[in-house]
């Protein structure tokens, strides 16, 4: 009787995405698996200045959080733009998944996808310069990202300075 | 439904996978996806889709006719907001195939009583729904429908039975009759009549002790906040005044009026409703939410009046596509500005009042409170030339009745209003607000700005904080949330604490043993204690505050930082904290420490709970001592309050899963050995398992009885102190003629209502224990009420 109609059960906000980890210690099919029981959420697009605290402000929302780590440039050893969310039961990375992806923290739109897990080293950016390698190669300006992009801030040296 | 693709747009959505498989298989995909969709946006018109689909599933009735028949019965349950779409549906079905509509009612009627026997009272709604109006397209008789809402009515003559059990078979008929009064009042009015004075006669002897404690405003004006019966039950006499005429529905099924009156119509079977069992679960009470009203919409068409039919019949259809789309926000969005009809009401009043509604509701809201937050920023986003002004207006008048908003509902709207303003560059008219300046700050208008302002800053910093509001708010700007360091510099060289906290400072900065750190620790004078006294080892409040400061101070650049320190310093921690008048003291410290910074203060009481340096217990009568009555209003003492509460019941709850999955272990076990047969040494196995299996069992029982115990006492804890803080104010109001209405009381009142509703299912274990040592009849009866309102509202 419980019929379940595929049709009516969409839930796609909670769906994995295709980004897979380069890094990830296993095949694919073990990272799958892992996405797809996971409580831990990637959250990306966060400015330098996010701290900790508004993270978990936010994030509180959709349930109770186990853990916050903020990825940390490499070198600098300073916030880099993106952290981890672990939460204690896996429902409440599906609601951030749902309601807190895609809306504003610190007045920008964060994104929030499925992580395999926090280790220990994936705290850090993996961009050449430490960073994020998203940092790398944008041609844009951020004042909340550092400014311009690190390849295009080699080629503008005294523009790199007009950050306030 | 559809099956939105949300794709690049970086807010999450990804496109189903197509599966690649036999054939049946992608033949009941289509089928599936062709009924849910019809009745979506299309180019052709409702009623050639209607036929075009009728005629391909009638070719389909020789080889799918179970599986149609389960889709069809799957959308009348599910997609209540299409119900005419699928009743015309299934008239066009029966009109050309009498055995087919035949066999749709019996699988109307067996999924009807399996909904009832799993308490699916929400869906079973719908489906009698379905059932009514497909006396509209002529596929059951009225008189036989009529029949069967004379058996649900006559549930109200049942004895001992819970109120609950016999509104919901009352709400059940009122609400069938928007879309088929007509039609059974012209077949059989005299049935009917009997049927509304008997139900007439009901309604005036319920009893209604329950709705004050589920109103949103204690006001009666502007609009008041009626019992939801009693709102429906003023609907249907109007429109029974207004002869059944009733014009807001879509109905699909007039346009087929030829065809489907050739058709030839069924009985329904005699359908006796399920009788009372003890673990029923019938819904809850509840009030419906009024904010809006013909004056509120300034232009274009008309709202409909409180006690109209269309009124009730668009908020059912609006909670319906909540109910239906809560998780795909886009889509949610999408389809509730689509609504059929939406040309001749004002929609997005309609839309911003059923969404306050639920965030609203009491008990609690139909789904988790920041769904509703991302579903209006969506919605503002589809229409922001309008929207966002309605939005405006509801907020500007739900800040003009604070006065008399429960508290709940307050918390839920600082909530969900920091939230919202976080994410449109925290934008607002302040100056419109100015007037709240010129009261006393405890007082609910100040009160909720203060703490909108707080949370703001969360969300945010403290800077931003001041840059957004007017100078004159300076009073209501929350405090920078920095650490208070009662050791920090020569100053502090008087305390007596000062010299050992220098000492525990290095020792901890150079990586000093925990054995280390409690030696210097004993350094520490007693205030407590008479110079002769013994070794030192009762409880020092001096130690734990010397300690706790340091370290927290140490440890105070971001929460990792203080919950690293708290987990490597966990033993010493435990053992300051032996004694219960230890663990109230370390909160005392915390909160000294950090009573700027509440959003740290709670995070580190939820450490503590969760590393067991303290018990619930502690953390309520903390919150309940004389230090912490200054903050006892404050938003973020019960926000502590509850999640200490929910933490205990999480621990129970898996305990008893523990349980229950060793004793599934043991059954296994148990007929895995009488299965095996005669193998002497399986069977000596078998019995060792077994044995410890019943050892841990054992243990496991009395895990959960101590653990049931410890929630039980921090229970009787809170409505304890409830109960002499509320007496001591009505005591001394009395004795000094004071009002007992103060800003504080109706607080502190509203907050004990809270508790109850809040963990409603918990409590209901301890009724009785509440009842004999709490809840007796000497209580003042003003708090005796909360607790009979409570009981009301599963009576």
């Amino acid at each position: 009787m419980s019929a379940k109609l595929n049709a009516l059960n969409s839930d796609s906000y909670i769906d994995v995405s295709q980004y897979r980890d380069q890094h990830f210690k296993g095949n694919r099919y073990e990272q799958e698996k892992l996405l797809k029981q996971s409580n831990t959420l990637y959250v990306g697009n966060l400015s330098f200045y996010t701290t900790e605290e508004q993270v978990h402000e936010l994030f509180s929302k959709s349930g109770d959080v186990k853990r916050i780590v903020i990825g940390l440039d490499k070198v600098k050893k300073t916030a880099c733009g993106f952290c981890f969310v672990e939460y204690y039961v896996r429902s409440g990375a599906e609601n951030a998944m749902r309601f807190i992806n895609g809306t504003r923290l610190d007045d920008r739109i964060i994104r929030t996808d499925w992580d395999a897990g926090f280790k220990e080293g994936r705290q850090y950016g993996r961009g050449k310069s430490g960073g994020q390698v998203r940092d790398e190669y944008r041609q844009d300006y951020d004042p909340a990202r550092g400014g311009y992009g690190k390849l295009a801030q080699q080629h503008r040296p005294t523009e790199a300075r007009n950050t306030f | 439904m559809s099956r939105r693709r949300h794709s690049d747009e970086n807010d999450g959505g990804q496109a189903h996978k197509r599966r690649r498989t036999s054939e049946p298989i992608e033949i009941e995909d289509r089928l599936e996806s062709l009924i849910c969709r019809v009745g979506e946006k299309s180019t052709s018109s409702l009623e050639s889709n209607l036929e075009g689909l009728a005629g391909v599933l009638e070719a389909d009735l020789p080889n799918y006719k179970n599986k149609i028949l389960r889709i069809l019965c799957a959308v009348a349950r599910l997609l209540p907001e299409k119900l005419t779409v699928y009743t015309t549906l299934v008239g066009l079905l029966n009109a050309r195939n009498y055995n087919f509509g035949g066999e749709f009612v019996e699988a109307m009627i067996r999924q009807l009583k399996e909904t009832l026997k799993n308490n699916l009272y929400n869906e079973a709604v719908y489906l009698v729904r379905f059932l009514s109006d497909l006396v509209n397209c002529h596929v059951i008789a009225a008189p036989s429908m009529v029949a069967m809402f004379e058996n649900f009515v006559s549930v109200t003559q049942e004895e001992d039975v819970p109120q609950v059990r016999s509104d919901w078979f009352v709400y059940v008929v009122l609400s069938c009759l928007p879309w088929v009064g007509k039609e059974l009042y012209e077949k059989k009015d005299v049935e009917m009549d009997r049927l509304l004075s008997q139900i007439e006669g009901y309604l005036k002897g319920r009893v209604k002790t329950h709705v004050p404690m589920l109103q949103v405003w204690t006001a009666e004006k502007p609009h008041p906040q009626e019992e939801y019966l009693d709102c429906l039950w003023a609907q249907i006499q109007k429109l029974k005044k207004d002869r059944w005429q009733e014009r807001h529905i879509l109905r699909p099924y007039i346009a087929f009026d030829s065809v489907l009156c050739e058709a030839l119509q069924h009985n329904l079977p005699p359908f006796t409703p399920p009788g009372h069992m003890p673990d029923a679960q019938y819904p809850m009470p509840r009030v419906v939410f009024r904010m809006f009203d013909y004056t509120d919409a300034p232009e274009g068409p008309v709202m409909p009046g409180s006690h109209s039919v269309e009124r009730f019949v668009i908020e059912e259809n609006l909670h319906c596509i909540i109910q239906t789309h809560w998780k795909e926000r886009k889509t949610c969005a999408a389809q509730l500005l689509s609504y059929p009809g939406k040309n001749k009401i004002p929609l997005n009043y309609h839309i911003v009042e059923v969404i306050f509604g639920e965030l609203f509701q009491l008990p609690s809201p139909p789904h988790i409170d920041v769904m509703y937050t991302t579903l209006l920023i969506e919605l503002c986003k589809l229409q922001p030339g309008s929207l966002p002004q309605v939005l405006a207006q509801a907020t500007e008048m739900l800040y003009m009745r604070l006065d008399t908003m429960n508290t709940t509902c307050i918390d839920r709207l600082i909530n969900w209003f920091s939230h919202h303003l976080s994410n449109f560059q925290f934008r607002w008219s302040w100056d419109d607000w100015s007037d709240c300046l010129a009261v006393d700050l405890d007082k609910p208008k100040p009160k909720f700005v203060k703490e909108v302002l707080e949370k703001c800053m969360r969300l945010s910093y403290h800077q931003r904080i001041v840059d957004i509001v007017p100078p004159t708010f300076s009073a209501l700007i929350p405090a920078e949330p920095i650490f208070v360091y009662k050791y920090a510099d020569e100053s502090s060289s008087s305390l007596p604490g000062y010299p050992v906290s220098i000492t525990v400072g290095n020792a901890i900065k150079n990586r000093a043993s925990n054995e280390e750190i409690l030696t210097i620790l004993k350094e520490v004078p007693n205030p407590n204690q008479e110079d002769d006294d013994d070794e030192g080892e009762s409880f020092n409040p001096l130690k734990i505050d010397v300690f706790l400061q340091t370290l927290l101070h140490l440890a105070a650049k971001s929460f990792s930082h203080s919950f690293s320190a708290l987990g490597k310093f966990h033993e010493i921690l435990k053992n300051l904290t032996d004694t219960d008048e230890g663990k109230l003291h370390i909160l005392k410290v915390v909160y000294e420490a950090w009573k700027n910074h509440p959003q740290m203060i709670a995070v580190l009481v939820d450490k503590m709970v969760r590393t067991q340096v303290v018990d619930c217990a502690a953390v309520a009568n903390w919150l309940f001592s004389q230090d912490m009555a200054h903050e006892f209003t404050r938003l973020f003492i019960w926000e502590i309050l509850h999640s200490t509460i929910r933490k205990m019941d999480k621990h129970v709850q898996k305990i008893q899963q523990e349980l229950e999955e060793a004793k599934d272990k043991l059954e296994k076990q148990q007929h895995k050995r009488r299965d095996s047969g005669d193998d002497e040494d399986m069977d000596k196995a078998s019995e060792d398992e077994e044995g410890q299996l019943e050892e841990q069992i054992e243990r496991l029982q009395e895990k959960v009885e101590s653990a049931q115990s410890e929630q039980k006492n921090l229970f009787l804890v809170i409505f304890q102190r409830f109960i002499m803080l509320l007496t001591e104010h009505l005591v001394r109001c009395e004795t000094g003629s004071v009002d007992i209405s103060t800003p504080w009381y109706k607080n502190c009142i509203e907050r004990l209502q809270q508790i109850f509703l809040m963990h409603h299912v918990t409590i209901q274990q301890y009724m009785g224990t509440l009842e004999n040592l709490l809840f007796t009849a000497e209580l003042d009866h003003h708090i005796l009420a909360v607790y009979q309102q409570f009981c009301a509202l599963q009576l």
